[in-house]
């Protein structure tokens, strides 16, 4: 994992604070108060996101109730910015950290796969703020991504195969010229000087 | 051998008839000038002498009036002249590779502007007023309108520091060193003073759009590298124009004052700012006119021009930034009047920015090397030779300076490798030429005038020459094929959104907090006054598939026409991606009874796929079977299958253009439906997904005769029929204005 520094640690901290109203521990409830993230279409997932277990540590498994503020910041450290020199295994691994993120977010029932509905249901929720929302739009959307992907990672199925799901590494396959290490970043250190009174 | 020679011979002769027809209407139209004057009189003499004495002459059965088509005769000739040029540079290839197009432009000024000279005449020079007005705008436009929006607000603030701060320590360091050289007592130029020199280093240090773009493009760098320089170009207009008039105004009072620099300033502010908003202004005013241009299709493309054409006279009317004022203009206008207008006006729009853009572009090189013949030229070396070595320096040593600055700020950093290119790709062109020749007639200007044309020609020759091959040896990053892929899009909206919630949730008004607002601002109201009908809510994944959908259709439709089958590398079709499990209407076909549907209509493409020599698009693969079907059998099979056409795949409608269902991905993908409301059972809501189906298909050279590759597919091959079937209509989840339904009758949008 990579290191974060007292500075920023300090102001999540007080963010931790603030959002479970000083007691010890955040639960999905305290998300839910952030005013902000309810027009967030994929708010359900981000929020899930913090209670689960993959996202902790390596072999983690399932969901908690509730996190401590250590949860918090390991999560939080998924969008550190890239350390300014850092060699290509290191930026091999930071991509990998980033989209196991992503992955788990996609992958809810934990089995390592993301299947069909698993991928339909992401596409709902990223429309579901269009108002004008028909399931067939997304299962359309969600059913051409999914083709795409097996092309590219299975070039070549029997009619009677069945594509299970995008795996980690067809995952990863799939996004490898999406800049990801550049792009899922949150700058940490302007925090201070912006709002925290929410 | 031989062909290849004949042919580039026959090339070779072509281009020389070409270029001899075109010197000499270019003589014979310059010599008209001169004896215009005395043809006038003549003229004048010789209609009232007809007048007089009608009666005695004979009637003229061919008479010759030149003069009175004159200019638009010569206009004509000089774009012919570039437009041949173009077209010579592209079929004789080998040069091209090597030297930029814009050099071998020049170069054809040059000669156009020595044959002009060598026969006594003045070649016309590069006139201010027809650069800034007409050749200038529609490049602007077409840069502006295709600006990649993404990657230019991803860096705004290293291209605006770059554009303002750069130019700025460029003018003062140009200007301030020229201004030392000029005391040094060989180079005899004491009489340049101060002010002079500022106002020389303000013309002179602004990079220059045209000219990056003419070389940037030809390289292919990467995205980051070529919105950066680019970006600056076009948006340090401001300090230029600000800089431009204020050293103008203050060399005629020959001192500087406190106001004055503080004028100067807020000038700045006044110029940058007004501009964009009149820009705006105007953008969404277009905006809101396409809104109603579904009434009259044909004039769609001319508003966008003209409305973006006002934004820049009305910003230069106030000597506002132009420049600016056209960039807003079109990139505020351009998703809403995108969204309203049919698919053939966005189309236009298109060609003929990029064909007003190109005739603009070679018109302007070929104008400098004209004028470069031309100008009268007051040639000091010292002035010279120094201008073009500060020039270098001082941009070399802004960029490292501002480049050490921003890197503070920026996620990704900039290398040595990309300041370098950044630095090389600092191009001057024809604006800061014009920019000279606006300057007041003195024996300064002409001092100028041919420092400019230097520093532009060195830059333009050395630097652009050289780039290509050191962008190959630094081996910097090329751009990156753009294969569009939902997948990228869908994770770079759920990209969007996760950091705009983790913002949320740290309580950091950040970035992309502020881009969400703007966005959500956008949909709800700004989106419903300017966007017409039911497109006004379709989000933004929804319209971009819509949109790749579109263009593979007519991809495919063209491609159809061409003998080429794309070739494909995957056959998995949707049946192994959809879930086994999923929810169809039963119908209970016994095994057997689908088994031999199966071997009948796989025995019929036997038959059809004869008739399709000609669509060399499709391949129907399978195993040959050699059984032959009749005719009649053949026709009881298509109701066979319209009734199993809710289970199997549903053959298409054969008509002008063959139905597409064919799934092949080397770039693209394709999911084409069946609409269902023709069949016998139809149903209440068409849907996408569960009639989606994928014929996989194989190329096929059309002299083949033999077996394609198998498609192992095994279940059964639509065919084509020529007569009646199931329709197959390309799905639109939404409605979707885009190509006339009147026109494209295989294309109806499913409700």
């Amino acid at each position: 994992m990579q290191c974060i520094s007292f500075e920023q640690i300090g102001v999540l901290h007080k963010r931790f604070k603030q959002l479970s109203h000083n007691e010890e521990t955040l639960r999905r409830d305290h998300f839910n108060e952030i005013d902000d993230l309810a027009f967030n279409p994929i708010r359900a997932q981000i929020i899930e996101a913090f209670f689960d277990r993959r996202n902790f540590h390596q072999n983690g498994e399932g969901k908690v109730q509730e996190i401590g503020f250590e949860e918090f910041v390991v999560v939080m450290s998924h969008f550190r910015p890239p350390s300014a020199h850092m060699t290509e295994e290191q930026r091999g691994k930071t991509r990998r950290e980033k989209l196991r993120f992503l992955f788990n977010m996609h992958d809810t029932d934990n089995d390592g796969i993301i299947t069909l509905e698993e991928y339909r249901h992401v596409v709902e929720e990223l429309l579901s703020r269009s108002g004008t929302l028909e399931k067939e739009t997304a299962k359309c959307i969600a059913d051409a991504a999914m083709l795409e992907v097996a092309s590219i990672s299975v070039g070549h199925m029997e009619p009677d195969e069945f594509y299970e799901g995008i795996t980690f590494e067809h995952f990863l396959k799939l996004l490898e010229r999406f800049e990801i290490e550049s792009r899922m970043i949150i700058r940490f250190l302007n925090m201070d000087t912006t709002t925290l009174c929410k | 051998m031989d062909p290849i020679r004949r042919s580039s011979t026959l090339r070779l002769t072509g281009l020389l008839c070409l270029l001899f027809l075109v010197f000499f209407s270019r003589g014979f139209a310059s010599h008209d000038v001169v004896s215009e004057k005395s043809s006038g009189t003549t003229q004048e003499d010789s209609r009232s002498q007809a007048n007089s004495t009608a009666h005695k002459k004979t009637f003229p059965v061919l008479s010759f009036n030149y003069e009175h088509v004159r200019t638009p005769f010569e206009i004509s000739l000089w774009i012919l002249l570039a437009l041949f040029m173009k077209l010579g540079f592209h079929i004789i290839p080998t040069v091209s590779h090597i030297v930029p197009e814009s050099c071998l432009l020049i170069f054809v000024g040059l000669l156009v502007g020595g044959i002009i000279k060598a026969t006594g005449e003045q070649p016309p020079i590069l006139d201010s007023n027809l650069f800034f007005l007409y050749l200038l705008p529609p490049i602007i436009l077409d840069a502006g309108y295709f600006l990649p929006m993404r990657p230019f607000t991803e860096n705004i603030g290293t291209i605006l520091m770059f554009a303002m701060v750069g130019t700025l320590w460029n003018v003062f360091f140009i200007g301030g060193m020229m201004y030392a050289v000029c005391q040094i007592d060989a180079a005899k130029l004491a009489h340049v003073d101060l002010l002079s020199c500022l106002l020389f280093g303000s013309i002179i240090s602004a990079v220059d759009p045209v000219s990056v773009l003419a070389v940037f493009e030809e390289i292919h760098i990467n995205e980051l590298l070529h919105i950066l320089v680019f970006g600056e170009s076009l948006l340090n207009d401001a300090v230029t124009v600000v800089l431009y008039h204020l050293f103008k105004e203050f060399a005629h009072e020959q001192a500087i004052t406190v106001t004055g620099a503080v004028l100067g300033v807020i000038s700045f502010f006044v110029v940058s700012l007004g501009g964009v908003m009149v820009g705006v202004i105007y953008g969404i005013v277009g905006a809101f006119t396409s809104r109603f241009t579904s009434y009259s299709r044909v004039i769609e493309p001319l508003f966008v021009f003209l409305y973006s054409y006002m934004a820049y006279l009305s910003a230069e009317i106030f000597h506002l930034s132009g420049i600016m004022s056209l960039i807003a203009c079109g990139v505020i206008m351009r998703p809403y009047v995108e969204a309203n207008i049919s698919h053939k006006s966005y189309t236009t729009v298109k060609y003929f920015l990029k064909m007003w853009s190109s005739v603009s572009d070679t018109l302007i090189f070929i104008f400098l090397g004209v004028s470069t013949v031309a100008g009268p030229h007051t040639w000091n070396w010292i002035f010279v030779i120094f201008t073009v070595i500060f020039c270098l320096v001082s941009r070399v040593l802004g960029v490292i300076g501002l480049t050490a600055f921003m890197n503070k700020f920026r996620i990704v950093k900039l290398t040595k490798k990309d300041q370098f290119i950044i630095a090389y790709g600092g191009l001057r062109g024809a604006i800061a030429f014009s920019l000279g020749f606006l300057l007041n007639n003195n024996e300064i200007k002409n001092l100028f005038l041919t420092a400019i044309i230097t520093v532009i020609f060195f830059t333009v020759f050395v630097q652009g020459m050289t780039i290509r091959p050191l962008v190959e040896l630094l081996a910097v990053k090329k751009k990156k094929e753009s294969k569009e892929s939902i997948n990228e899009e869908i994770h770079t909206q759920f990209l969007d959104h996760l950091l705009t919630g983790i913002e949320d949730i740290c309580g950091h008004y950040g970035h992309h907090h502020w881009k969400d607002k703007l966005n959500r601002f956008n949909k709800t109201y700004v989106k419903r006054w300017l966007i017409a009908g039911e497109r006004s809510t379709e989000p933004q994944l929804i319209s971009f598939y819509n949109k790749m959908e579109l263009k593979q259709a007519m991809m495919m439709v063209e491609s159809g026409s061409a003998a080429k089958l794309p070739t494909i590398v995957s056959t998995v079709s949707i049946r192994n991606v959809q879930a086994k499990g999923s929810p169809k209407p039963s119908r209970a076909i016994s095994k057997s009874r689908e088994e031999e549907i199966r071997r009948v209509l796989r025995a019929n493409l036997q038959n059809t796929r004869q008739r399709l020599r000609s669509y060399s698009r499709y391949e129907l693969l399978n195993d040959a079977l050699e059984d032959d079907i009749s005719e009649a059998r053949f026709r009881k099979q298509k109701e066979m299958e319209r009734r199993m056409s809710h289970y199997l795949t549903v053959p298409a409608n054969r008509q002008e253009t063959p139905p597409v269902r064919k799934v092949f991905f080397q770039q693209e993908h394709k999911v084409y439906t069946y609409d269902d409301s023709e069949s016998p059972r139809g149903r209440a809501s068409p849907s996408c997904a569960d009639d989606v189906s994928e014929l996989k298909e194989t190329p096929e050279k059309p002299d083949q005769s033999s077996t394609p590759r198998a498609n192992r597919d095994a279940e059964l091959k639509p065919k084509e029929q020529d007569d009646q079937g199931d329709q197959l209509k390309v799905s639109r989840c939404l409605s979707d204005p885009g190509p006339n339904p009147e026109d494209d009758e295989d294309s109806t949008f499913l409700p």
